[in-house]
């Protein structure tokens, strides 16, 4: 466990004082599960007595003291997902990962459990993979969940997708397109940019599909660092006013072909970023 | 001075008494397992219940977390209190019936059986040992853990708490964890020998090499004379 990442989390959360919930969700989605490490750390930081933020992380079935997974799957077995025959969908995913509901596949892929409820009882029976809704689940399609799980469920299908859309982009100071119709990314041309980090300059290419993540870099940059893009034509650094709302980097602007803004987040492994259409007449 | 009728008796306590230090205080027995003096009320046990209101207002409150109030009308032993002291009660021997504090309020109450599937649990979560540690020995040392079924007390992870200094307190004010005289059927939940005229060890013979914590037990004076 890196205890930096802890003290990273609590300095975000007002050096611990926030809501004990949202730090320890912090924690959960950085590990996996809340290791006892760590929640000696939140006891120790916040000066809330460890026996309360263990009662806490007991209470709530969403918290895993236990390490888990690298795909977390729920099968609801609520009223209405139970008599839609969710119990058997719950043995098929158990016979097919060869393990009982609440343990962990022994290669750490998969962590299967039962989940009382999950709010959408119309579309039972219901299985959520990687906060995924899986809807109208029956045993043929179990093994489907887990293959489609297994290749990642946070990986845009560019081509079904219809909320994922190809946008150009221009640099705001010169004005030139940083479209690259060399170097593709999902099919399409990608957003080529100059980024730097750690003294290393290098080419970062970003899709140009709105809603797709992928990119490639030169170099290999770790998460959560933030970088510095620039130019490719002016040089000029992509500076811009706001920071991300979710993990405070400075985002970068960029100027969208035919009017708006596009604002990505500079932190590497943020999913950050805005279209910002305003004053734009369609 | 808050004006109050407890059993018809018009009555004053100070303000910010609860209901059972008010009935307490002039002297109307109220039974409790879970609230203790110097110790923040929890209103865990349910054994204090008592009537409040008139006509179609009359409800069942915990009277050691219920302030006093002006003109409010007690009945601390009604019939209905008094049912729904006997089904906790029932309740409480359901689930942990080693217990000698609850084997005496069962004789006292007259419960001389409760129907549910008998359990053995040694904790009836009445969060007073949470509370000793907390207010009295301000350690914070053992807490709640979990919920529902699988709601437990004890330390965090299992292990020896750094913050305990083995006052021994929390055993101190546990009511259910004492252990009393089962004879030689540990699965008969209910014994009452210190209010039954004939108690059930009597007849046994073996009488004499069992653990018994039943102090003063009448069977133990039947057998000696």
């Amino acid at each position: 466990m890196n205890v930096e990442v802890v003290h990273n989390i609590l300095h975000k959360h007002q050096n611990a004082q926030d809501g004990l919930i949202s730090i320890l969700e912090d924690i959960q989605s950085q590990f996996g599960y809340l290791p006892a490490e760590a929640l000696k750390i939140v006891a120790g930081e916040s000066g809330k007595a460890l026996v309360d933020i263990y009662g806490v992380a007991t209470f709530y079935k969403s918290f895993s003291l236990k390490p888990r997974g690298k795909h977390l799957i729920s099968v609801c077995l609520g009223t209405a997902c139970h008599v839609r025959n969710a119990p058997v969908i719950g043995q098929e995913f158990e016979r097919q990962l060869g393990v009982k509901a609440g343990e962990t596949t022994e290669d750490w892929e998969f962590t299967l459990e039962r989940v009382n409820c999950l709010g959408a009882c119309a579309l039972g029976p219901i299985v959520v993979v990687d906060g995924h809704y899986f809807s109208k689940v029956n045993t043929a399609k179990v093994k489907q969940i887990i293959d489609r799980a297994r290749r990642g469920l946070d990986k845009v299908e560019v081509k079904t997708d219809n909320r994922v859309f190809p946008i150009g982009v221009r640099c705001p100071r010169c004005n030139h397109s940083l479209m690259d119709s060399k170097h593709l990314i999902d099919g399409l041309p990608s957003i080529r940019v100059t980024a730097s980090y750690d003294r290393m300059h290098g080419r970062l290419s970003l899709s140009s599909l709105y809603g797709s993540y992928n990119v490639s870099t030169e170099y290999v940059v770790p998460d959560n660092a933030i970088v510095n893009l620039f130019c490719p034509h002016c040089h000029a650094m992509f500076s811009g006013s706001s920071d991300c709302t979710i993990c405070e980097a400075p985002l970068i602007p960029m100027i969208v072909d035919g009017g708006g803004m596009l604002q990505v987040c500079s932190r590497n492994g943020c999913k950050n970023h805005m279209l910002d259409l305003s004053g734009i007449n369609i | 001075m808050i004006n109050l009728t407890i059993n018809g008796l018009d009555l004053s306590v100070e303000e910010g008494t609860t209901l059972l230090e008010a009935a307490r205080f002039w002297g109307f027995p109220i039974p409790t397992l879970c609230a203790m003096e110097g110790l923040s009320p929890y209103g865990a046990c349910r054994l204090c219940v008592v009537e409040i209101g008139e006509g179609k207002q009359v409800k069942l409150v915990s009277s050691c977390t219920y302030p006093a109030q002006e003109g409010l009308k007690i009945r601390t032993a009604s019939e209905r209190v008094l049912r729904a002291r006997k089904m906790i009660i029932e309740l409480l021997l359901a689930s942990c019936p080693q217990s000698k504090i609850i084997q005496d309020l069962a004789s006292k109450h007259n419960v001389r059986q409760q129907r549910f599937r008998q359990e053995y649990e040694d904790c009836i979560l009445c969060g007073l040992c949470v509370r000793m540690c907390e207010e009295q020995m301000m350690a914070k040392a053992i807490g709640f853990r979990g919920r529902g079924e699988t709601r437990s007390i004890g330390t965090p992870f299992d292990v020896r708490s750094e913050v305990c200094r083995l006052c021994g307190g929390c055993m101190y004010v546990c009511p259910a964890c004492q252990l009393r005289c089962t004879f030689t059927e540990p699965e008969k939940a209910i014994c009452g020998g210190c209010a039954n005229l004939s108690p059930p060890c009597v007849e046994k013979p073996t009488f004499d090499d069992m653990m018994c914590y039943m102090d003063p037990c009448v069977a133990c004076e039947i057998v000696k004379k």
